[in-house]
Parts: structure tokens; C-alpha cells; sequence
């Protein structure tokens, strides 16, 4: 697969792999924030931290739409289909996600609802044209990268004249969680968290360009480097990000130049901005609540807003008590300082979101780093040598 | 036939709850459809079972019951899929795979011209695998209690003396070879998937193994275990075994073939296709001084052209699958949980 | 986080939308959010939409840098390997 297969070479990788400890042996630490959950499941998928010299550690950030979403927007959507009703459209991530009491998507359609698994919007814009008398809900997650999508189906459906066709929208912005991030307690005063650095997004850079990175790398004094998400695309980002770190850079510096423009898709950002709005502020799970990271589909396309299309009860939203995902998500605990997982907790029964997306640092560390050992029998990860 | 019964009009029509009343309209289906394409001494019989002479050797019994959406799909269909699949787990065992049973479960509405499809692609499988469909069962529910048609079938087979196969017999340093590329069937069936479909060569790889098992015991009667991956693919499997064995598996990703276009499907839906479910492929373990011998057997007939040492069974108190990566790493291969959902992040 | 992968543009229909092609797979995308893609392109393709256009010219020179921080490193455990 071109563009592809050439940006998982195992030659290569040694290669960078050498100049990487070559370059990471200064004596210090060296604390990477892989924000999305794109590269969290490439570290993993790929064994990309066993090519690291020891002392280069990636902190999984909070980057998976997924995992972020808060309980209650889940309890929404499964309210959206049992109590009014809609045939409710989801990206298959979402399907397991446990809400309040454990209650899911899946769990959801076992009982009756009609709940359908879409590729596309088109897909969902083609089910609300196929069922004319049935109100159809697209349950829209994702940041900057899943949203043009969503607003092409609006615009799309005011066009076509679709008046049964609404959007649950749960689009939220990324350099908002960013900066949410590094302003926190644990980054800022308590220091419990360090970062070093940031791999920053590829596919959401595609769409916002670099640009948005520039204020914090100036305002934070870190370094961030546009990473893409094959395994080499991460090692020679960590390069770049070691390079800047070592020569007290903090600048914001393109790795997937084969698709990130300083500028981004202009044409995308201009579609969005004439479906969507900022919301004043939006719950994180895991962040809380934080300003201007999210949106909202404007005045003029409210008719095809399923908040103000339909009364979403006031809901008491309860995650499992003791699930770690919140910390886990603001990279201030790794998934095995949580007394779940692995327990209670397990991609079979997941307690939190972070169990349930291949994205999710739990699922990963659960999928492809528990008790891992190396061919020749000794401990590949500290969890495995304990 | 009666002259004032006009034929089965199976090209228009479709089930309704007479078929399963067990009257007129019923025996006429089991008449003009079933014992017209499966027809057999023991079926014309006409009795509730079938008496069987079997030869000798210790019996192998082993059922499955067959549900598919779409029951027609790229290189098959869910009849060739109902003996397939029953003559592979016979053959696993290491049996000669000789009768099978059917039972269906008809969903009222079912076009008549679309189970005389599902019936003949049976009949061809069966015939192809030499083995009859002895006997049989069919029930029609009301619309909506059914997808179609369910197809129950139990398989029949007699295994020769020295010859142990089981799931727990795996030991460390023994070689895992499968017969060729992983994740056809299942590609294939998820690009007919409404709201997925994507255009593409890919066929299932439904057919039926015991020919190769057979040229594959008479070379190494020592096997220690063979199994077909279907539902959750190598991966599933392979714990499976691991946990039987209550030993690990190192898996080498470079070995493991796969077809690029069903890489490139699994890349587009994000799956993998480790998970992805077989019906024409098997696993098998060997002593490692047996598996070139056996890897050359496999490779020299027609289903196994794409056979290959894929990993090494070691020592492991936690029995896991672990895998290097074409890149260099190495990664665990942990059961699935639940069915994979394509997904978008 | 965003699944999204490079593929080649076989076809453009009138409207807006296009048939990509991955190793034999084709698959029926929109491209509602680029600009200027003809066919024999790479574009990104994520959730059913081209995203952007994949550059051939800047993934050699990423592929370029790659091997080029390898020839480095080889040199510099030459130069090591001397000293030691």
C-alpha cells in the first residue's frame, strides 16, 4: 500500500532507532505527550516503545473522541433511541462504550432499539432518505479531522429538502484540550505530571493546518512536532522533539509535511464555520469542563439540531466509582496504577471508555503490553516484570 | 406425481407456516426440494433417522448451527457454508468426515427460489466432500423470528487408530503452520455489509478441508493439533490452543500470509485481520522436526498452495499470543472482545 | 484518534463524488471537501471523504529525512565503534 507500507519499514525503524538513543543520551528524562489515541495505537500496535531507549517516555494523552466523550452525552444518545424513538446512526466505535449502569449502545439495541452502525454521514443521510416517515439521528463524535464530514451532511440535507435528519453533535476542538492540559494543576504546580514535549495531531492538522499549535509552544515553552501516525511517522517526530528538547527549542515543527499545510484544509474549515459555532464550554471526561472546546451547530441550521429538535431529559450520569479513566486521560495515571483494570475491568466487560476504544491507552496497554515479555523470556514492560 | 398436483413452483413463492405444518404443503417441500437436490438411499427412506454402517474406528460427532448476513455472498453461500463448516470440524478431528444431518430453520417469507439456491449448493458440497445428508428437520417461524434461514448441521465421521489430535497437545518448541492467507471470508462478507459495501475481488474461502487433512496425516500422523479458524480468526484460535496447552505462541507477522487486498480492506474499516474469520483455512502443530515435511505436504495440494510456518509454541505461564512485528516490536495477540466493529478512530 | 488512510482516485463523477482504490479495493468516496483532485491523485480518505491530497513530493523527502538520520547514526557508531 503506498504512502503506507513504506512508513512501517522494519530497516528504517532500526535506523532511526539508533539515531534516536544517539540523541537521547544526555543522562536526562525525556516525557513525550502522544495527544491523539492515532498514535497511542501505533506505539502499541507497532512495538514502537521497544525501540526507544529507556529513558524516552510517551505519556498517552487525551486524544480519542471516544474516551473523551462524558457519560452523559452516551445517556443522551441512548435516551435519543429508546425514549423518542429515532433510528440512531453511530460510528461503530461508539457501539460498546458503557453509559450510566453499564448501559451501551449494543446493550441498547439488544432490547429493542434501533440503533445502525454507519461507515459515513452519506450513510446516515441515506438511511433518513430511505425512511421518510421515521426521524433519523446522527450521533456525531469526533474532533476537527471527523467534523467536515458532519457539516457536509447538514449542508447536504438542507439542499436536498430532508427534514427528518438531525445531529447529535459532540464535535470537540483539540489545541482547547491542549492548552487545557498544560494549564492543569498536575502539569503547572504539582509537577506529578511532566511533559517534555508534544507529538502533535495528523489527521486533525490536515484540517487546522500547524498554525494553531504556534500560541502554546510559544506561551508553554514546548516544543510540538506534527507526527504521522505510522510507526516511523512517531520515530522520527520523537526525533525532531529530542533534537528541540535538547537544544532548548520550544518551536512547532511539521513531521507530515506529505499532508499537513501550515494553512490546513481551507476549504473544510470554511464549510465548518458556516454549519458549526463555539460552545462556551463543554465537558471533558477526564478534563472537566473546558472553555470554547467544542461546537454547536449554528441558528441558521437548527432545524437539523437533535438537541432542539428533541427534550433530552435532565439525567443523573454516574462512571463507575473508582474508574481511573479521568486521571488516565489527563496522562496523570497510566492505566495499571487503576485498581480495575485487568480485574474488573477488561475490554469483555469494560468499566470506562479508555477499555473500550482500540484507542483507549487501557485497551492498549490491556491489548498489547500486558504481560509482555521479549522472545528471549525476559519482562519487555515493567508491569510484566512485576 | 399426481396429476392434479401441479410441480413446485419454486421459482415464484415463498415459505409460509404451512411448509412447516407438517402437512401436504410440507412433505411437497421436503419432497420437491430436499430430496430432489440432497436426495440419497437414506433420506428416500423416508424414515425419522437414518440407520448408518460406519467402518471402523472411534466415531467423531461434532454440530454447528449456520447464521450469515447476506446468506448469499462472494464465493458462497450460506448451504455450501452449513457442510463446509460441520465436514472441517469432523476433519479437525482428524476423521474421515462420511454423513451429515440438516436441520433448517425457515423464516416465513423466505423466497422459495432462494432456499432451492441455498438447497442445491449443499447438494454440490456434499457431493464434492463425499458425504450424504443423511437426514434432516425442517421448521418455518413467522416473519421477523428469523434471518432467512439457520442451517443446523451435525457431521458424522470415523478417525483411524493413532491419531490424537486435540486442542491440549501443544508443546513448547513445536512449529504452527496454517494452510494459507487469513481473513478472506470475512472481508468478503463485510463488503456486502450494508452501509460498508466496498467493491473488491476478494471470494470466501469456504470449502472443505478433509483431503488436505488426510494428505497432511498420512505425511505426519504424529499432529499434535488442527483446528479452522473461523469466528475470531488465528488470533481467537491460537488462545484457544494456548489456553488447552496451557502454553504461549510466538507468532513471526512476517510468515503469516495475507492477501493486499484484504490487508487494505482491514486497513479501510480498521480491523485486523488476525481477527478476521476463515472458512477454508487451518492451524496445525507440529513437532518441529516434522514441519518442513508437513509444510511441503500442505503446499502440494491445491487447498494449502499458500501454507506456511507462521510461529513457535514456548514455554508461557500466562499461555498468551505474542507476535514481532514486521516492524521490529512485539505485541500481544489477546482474544477479541466481542465481534470487531468497523471503526473510524 | 481518526482513521484515515492514502488512496488513489480512479474516477471523479460529475458530481461530488469520486471511487477510490487501495490494492483492488474500491471504494466510493465524497470529495465534498477538497479542491482540485484529479484522477491518478492520493488523497486522505477518512469516515467517506477525501480530506486532503497526499503529496508524493513531500512523502519522498519525509522518506528522504528518515534514511538520512540512519546514514548519521550509522556513522556516528562507526566513529564510536573506532574510538571504543
Amino acid at each position: 500500500m503506498k504512502y503506507i507500507d513504506e512508513f512501517r519499514s522494519h530497516d528504517l525503524a532500526e535506523k532511526l532507532a539508533t539515531a534516536i538513543t544517539h540523541e537521547a543520551a544526555t543522562g536526562r528524562d525525556y516525557h513525550l505527550m502522544e495527544f491523539c489515541g492515532g498514535h497511542t495505537h501505533a506505539i502499541f500496535r507497532y512495538g514502537v516503545q521497544d525501540l526507544m531507549p529507556p529513558n524516552v517516555h510517551f505519556v498517552h494523552g487525551p486524544g480519542c473522541p471516544v474516551c473523551v466523550l462524558p457519560v452523559r452525552r452516551l445517556d443522551d444518545a441512548v435516551e435519543l433511541a429508546e425514549r423518542h424513538g429515532v433510528i440512531l446512526c453511530t460510528y461503530g466505535d461508539m457501539m460498546r462504550v458503557p453509559g450510566t449502569k453499564q448501559r451501551s449502545l449494543i446493550r441498547a439495541k439488544a432490547d429493542g432499539a434501533d440503533i445502525r452502525m454507519v461507515y459515513s454521514t452519506q450513510d446516515a443521510l441515506k438511511i433518513a432518505r430511505d425512511n421518510p416517515d421515521r426521524e433519523v439521528v446522527f450521533f456525531a463524535i469526533g474532533f476537527e479531522t471527523t467534523t467536515p464530514p458532519t457539516a457536509v451532511a447538514i449542508v447536504q440535507a438542507q439542499r436536498e429538502g430532508i427534514t427528518n435528519f438531525s445531529v447529535f453533535c459532540n464535535h470537540v476542538l483539540t489545541p482547547a484540550a491542549i492548552q487545557h492540559i498544560l494549564q492543569s494543576p498536575e502539569v503547572r504546580e504539582l509537577g506529578t505530571v511532566t511533559i517534555d514535549g508534544f507529538l502533535g495531531p495528523s489527521h486533525v492538522s490536515s484540517v487546522i493546518g500547524s498554525q494553531p499549535y504556534e500560541f502554546f509552544a510559544e506561551e508553554f515553552q514546548k516544543p510540538v512536532v506534527i507526527a504521522g501516525f505510522e510507526p516511523l511517522d512517531v520515530m522520527q517526530s520523537t526525533l525532531m522533539l529530542l533534537r528541540q528538547i535538547n537544544e532548548q527549542r520550544h518551536e512547532v515543527e511539521n513531521e507530515y509535511t506529505r499532508v499537513v499545510k501550515p494553512e490546513g484544509n481551507l476549504k473544510a474549515q470554511a464549510l465548518v464555520g458556516d454549519v458549526f459555532e463555539l460552545r462556551s464550554e463543554f465537558e471533558w471526561r477526564g478534563l472537566g469542563t473546558v472553555p470554547y472546546s467544542a461546537l454547536k451547530i449554528r441558528e441558521s441550521y437548527a432545524a437539523f439540531d437533535a438537541e432542539k429538535r428533541f427534550a433530552l431529559s435532565e439525567k443523573v450520569s454516574r462512571e463507575v466509582k473508582s474508574c481511573e479513566c479521568p486521571a488516565i486521560l489527563r496522562g496523570a495515571k497510566k492505566p495499571t496504577d487503576c485498581k480495575l483494570f485487568g480485574t474488573v475491568c477488561t475490554p469483555d466487560n469494560p468499566m470506562g471508555s479508555c477499555m473500550v476504544s482500540s484507542e483507549g491507552a487501557c485497551a492498549a496497554y490491556w491489548t498489547y503490553g500486558r504481560f509482555r515479555t521479549n522472545a528471549d523470556g525476559t519482562a519487555a514492560t515493567k508491569e510484566a516484570a512485576e | 406425481m399426481n396429476a392434479f398436483e401441479p410441480d413446485f413452483a419454486t421459482s415464484a413463492g415463498a415459505v409460509d407456516m404451512t411448509h412447516g405444518s407438517g402437512g401436504r404443503a410440507m412433505a411437497r417441500l421436503i419432497r420437491d426440494l430436499f430430496h430432489k437436490h440432497l436426495g440419497n438411499p437414506h433420506l428416500a427412506a423416508g424414515n425419522d433417522g437414518a440407520v448408518l454402517t460406519l467402518p471402523p474406528g472411534r466415531v467423531v460427532v461434532s454440530t454447528d448451527g449456520h447464521v450469515i448476513s447476506p446468506l448469499f455472498f462472494p464465493g458462497g453461500d450460506i448451504g455450501c457454508l452449513a457442510v463446509h463448516g460441520t465436514v472441517n470440524d469432523v476433519a479437525m478431528m482428524g476423521a474421515k468426515p462420511l454423513y451429515l444431518t440438516a436441520g433448517f430453520i425457515l423464516e416465513e417469507g423466505l423466497p422459495l427460489a432462494d432456499l432451492e439456491r441455498i438447497i442445491r449448493s449443499m447438494a454440490v458440497a456434499s457431493r464434492e466432500a463425499g458425504v450424504a445428508i443423511a437426514t434432516g428437520d425442517t421448521k418455518v417461524v413467522e416473519k421477523g423470528k428469523g434471518d432467512g434461514v439457520f442451517i443446523t448441521t451435525t457431521g458424522v465421521g470415523v478417525v483411524a487408530d493413532g491419531i490424537e489430535l486435540s486442542g491440549d497437545r501443544a508443546r513448547p518448541g513445536d512449529k504452527v503452520l496454517v494452510s494459507g492467507t487469513l481473513g478472506d471470508h470475512g472481508v468478503a462478507i463485510l463488503s456486502k455489509r450494508q452501509n460498508l459495501e466496498f467493491e473488491t475481488e476478494i471470494c470466501s474461502d469456504t470449502t472443505a478441508l478433509h483431503e488436505l487433512v488426510a494428505a497432511m496425516l498420512a505425511a505426519v500422523p504424529g499432529i499434535r493439533v488442527l483446528r479452522d479458524p473461523t469466528r475470531g480468526g488465528l488470533a481467537a484460535t491460537l488462545n484457544e490452543i494456548a489456553q488447552q496447552s496451557q502454553a504461549g505462541v510466538i507468532l513471526d507477522e512476517r510468515a503469516i500470509p495475507i492477501r493486499p487486498d484484504v490487508a487494505a480492506a482491514c486497513e479501510l474499516l480498521g480491523l485486523d485481520p488476525l481477527y478476521v474469520a476463515n472458512e477454508g483455512k487451518l492451524i496445525a502443530i507440529c513437532a518441529a522436526q516434522d514441519a518442513e515435511r508437513l509444510l511441503d505436504v500442505m503446499r502440494s495440494h491445491p487447498h494449502g498452495k499458500n501454507a506456511a510456518i507462521v510461529g513457535e509454541v514456548v514455554e508461557d505461564k500466562h499461555a498468551m499470543i505474542q507476535m514481532r512485528t514486521k516492524f521490529g516490536g512485539a505485541r500481544v495477540v489477546d482474544w477479541i472482545a466481542g465481534e470487531q466493529l468497523p471503526r473510524i478512530c | 484518534m481518526c482513521l484515515a488512510l492514502p488512496a488513489r482516485v480512479i474516477s471523479i463523477d460529475d458530481g461530488e463524488m469520486a471511487v477510490v482504490a487501495l490494492e483492488g479495493i474500491k471504494k466510493r468516496i465524497s470529495l465534498a471537501l477538497v479542491e482540485d483532485v484529479s484522477v491518478g491523485d492520493y488523497v486522505l480518505v477518512h469516515v467517506g471523504y477525501a480530506l486532503h491530497k497526499v503529496s508524493e513530493e513531500e512523502a519522498e523527502r519525509t522518506l528522504a529525512l528518515m534514511s538520512k538520520a540512519g546514514v548519521l547514526s550509522a556513522e556516528i557508531e562507526e566513529i564510536e565503534g573506532a574510538e571504543a
